[in-house]
């Protein structure tokens, strides 16, 4: 046991109870159903705001990408443009790797004893957990679209119909709730089974974890077990995005308790490391050209300083140096 | 004092898109009131008065219900439901869910526009049986 992920657990354990004691013993509807969801959308937007123009803020002192190939060099040596970018559209290029298949993790090694060798082999687990919660995540969110547009627009309904072709069951089974689940439980379990990952692991790495695998248990223990009123639950989030927040009648607890943990999960965004949806593109060591040997990075902090160079130095004391028998450039 | 803002027109960019994207719900429907549709009842119904089981749980779980029969139906050839007041019905989508539910584009089509659903049924099972008679 390990109080890191404890922590968090209870922590989650403890916002479930709030929001279910507080919509069913203390009926705070409101509360939990319209001013929570309002107040977390905007400490999101104003919070993602203000980290990012901290961060655009900060100068970046030295050129220090991270290179996986040959910089351009001579003509007639191969350069790899993707893993050294040299102009800003292989920057962009690498980029879009790294968001869009995170293509860094992708190198990811482990470290192993094999009989009397030490060796690297290759490690794609983290990489295959992480594309698969990720883009599980993305559909998932597309698809709560349908709770918040009203006519549903074509790429939600398209999506749920590939994401719904196993046609298992009903209500048809999604794939991608599944997967999200796999994705946030494998995670997570890796974190606290692997030693050394646990090692590095702090409270604020298993919250999120945790967090999200309570938002995704609850929706689909909506969806597919203890059920909700799908229209009616439309009619509060289409009250919610048209300014006309309401409460209907007849809505199950569960549903506030989802609610309200994704608000936690908004207003906590800006403030943790989930930020890293916003951080990728400011790190260094992913957005520079590796254009050190063409072009010189000034430090953008660098004041005139006033120098004295050596030929002043000289002057300043020739004499002395004459007579100390130094060599100097310029005897007179 | 003021402090330099780098890159600023690729992150005044980046901020807008997330913005857009984050507040699409709210452009997208122009503010437009869409309050949940109400599924019209035929005269049979009315006169039925009850669904299979209550409203609250035809509401909520017909789906499961239809499954069920399905599966009841296809795999043990039983094709009785007997509901929990004692009640026999034909287990059949379109003889007996559409013979109450007769007018199925506004009765189970609203709901499901409202909530972005479009079962596969109809692929096979006739949608009004009884204009096809
Ligand atoms: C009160 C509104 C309402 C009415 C009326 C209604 N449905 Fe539904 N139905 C729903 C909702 C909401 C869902 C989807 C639930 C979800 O997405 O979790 C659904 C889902 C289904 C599904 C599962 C489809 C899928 O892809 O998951 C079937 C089948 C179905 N309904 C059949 C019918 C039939 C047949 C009728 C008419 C006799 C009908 N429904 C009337 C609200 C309604
Ligand atoms: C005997 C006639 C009859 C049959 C058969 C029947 N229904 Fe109903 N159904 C009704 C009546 C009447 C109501 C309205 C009950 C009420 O308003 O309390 C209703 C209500 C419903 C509702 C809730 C609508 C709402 O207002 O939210 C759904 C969903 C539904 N039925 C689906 C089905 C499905 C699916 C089947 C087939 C499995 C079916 N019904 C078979 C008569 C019937
Ligand atoms: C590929 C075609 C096909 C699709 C799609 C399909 N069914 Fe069927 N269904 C059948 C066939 C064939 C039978 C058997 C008919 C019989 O024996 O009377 C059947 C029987 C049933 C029965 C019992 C018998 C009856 O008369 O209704 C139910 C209930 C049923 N299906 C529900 C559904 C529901 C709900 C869906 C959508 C989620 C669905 N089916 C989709 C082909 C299909």
């Amino acid at each position: 046991m390990n109080e890191k992920y404890l922590f968090s657990l209870m922590s989650v354990v403890l916002l479930f109870l709030l929001a279910y004691a507080g919509v069913e013993v203390a009926g705070l509807q409101v509360l939990f159903g319209v001013i929570i969801p309002y107040m977390a959308l905007i400490v999101f937007l104003a919070g993602f705001a203000y980290r990012v123009i901290q961060w655009a803020q900060t100068p970046v002192p030295y050129k220090i990408p991270t290179t996986g190939g040959q910089q351009k060099s001579l003509p007639w040596i191969q350069h790899a443009a993707i893993d050294c970018p040299d102009t800003k559209a292989q920057v962009v290029g690498r980029m879009a790797m790294e968001v869009l298949l995170f293509r860094s993790l992708f190198r990811n090694l482990v470290f192993k004893k094999e009989g009397d060798k030490l060796a690297y082999r290759m490690e794609l687990f983290l990489w295959l957990g992480a594309i698969v919660f990720h883009y599980a995540f993305l559909v998932v969110t597309i698809r709560h679209l349908r709770f918040f547009a009203e006519p549903v627009p074509f790429f939600v309904t398209g999506l749920e119909k590939v994401d719904s072709f196993l046609q298992l069951g009903l209500p048809v089974v999604y794939m991608s709730g599944i997967a999200l689940l796999a994705g946030v439980l494998y995670l997570a379990i890796r974190r606290i089974y692997v030693g050394h990952t646990r090692y590095i692991s702090l409270a604020s790495d298993f919250f999120p974890l945790f967090l999200i695998l309570a938002i995704a248990v609850t929706g689909i223990m909506m969806r597919y077990f203890t059920k909700v009123d799908i229209p009616t639950v439309k009619e509060l989030t289409m009250g919610l995005v048209t300014f006309r927040p309401a409460v209907p009648e007849g809505i199950g607890t569960l549903f506030f308790v989802h609610l309200f943990l994704v608000s936690v999960l908004l207003a906590y965004f800006p403030f943790s490391k989930l930020m890293h949806m916003g951080g990728v593109f400011f790190s260094p060591t992913r957005n520079m050209t590796c254009n050190t040997r063409a072009e010189r990075h000034v430090n953008p902090w660098n004041y005139p300083v006033p120098v004295h160079t050596y030929e002043e130095y000289e002057d300043d004391f020739r004499e002395h140096m004459i007579e100390a028998g130094l060599p100097v450039e310029k005897k007179e | 004092m003021q402090k330099k803002l780098y890159n600023k027109n690729v992150v005044i960019a980046g901020l807008i898109i997330l913005a857009v994207l984050a507040t699409f719900p709210f452009w997208y429907n122009h503010g437009k009131a869409a309050p949940a549709p109400k599924p019209e009842l035929t005269e049979k119904a009315k006169a039925a008065k009850e669904c299979i089981r209550s409203t609250a749980y035809m509401k909520t779980e017909h789906m499961q219900l239809l499954d069920a029969w399905r599966d009841t139906v296809v795999r043990d050839g039983i094709r009785t439901y007997v509901n929990e007041v004692g009640k026999e019905f034909d287990m059949s989508l379109s003889n007996t869910c559409l013979d109450c539910h007769s007018n199925k584009e506004k009765f189970c089509d609203v709901c499901h526009d409202y909530a972005s659903v479009d079962p596969y049924c109809w692929d096979c099972h006739i949608e009004n049986p009884k204009e096809n008679e």
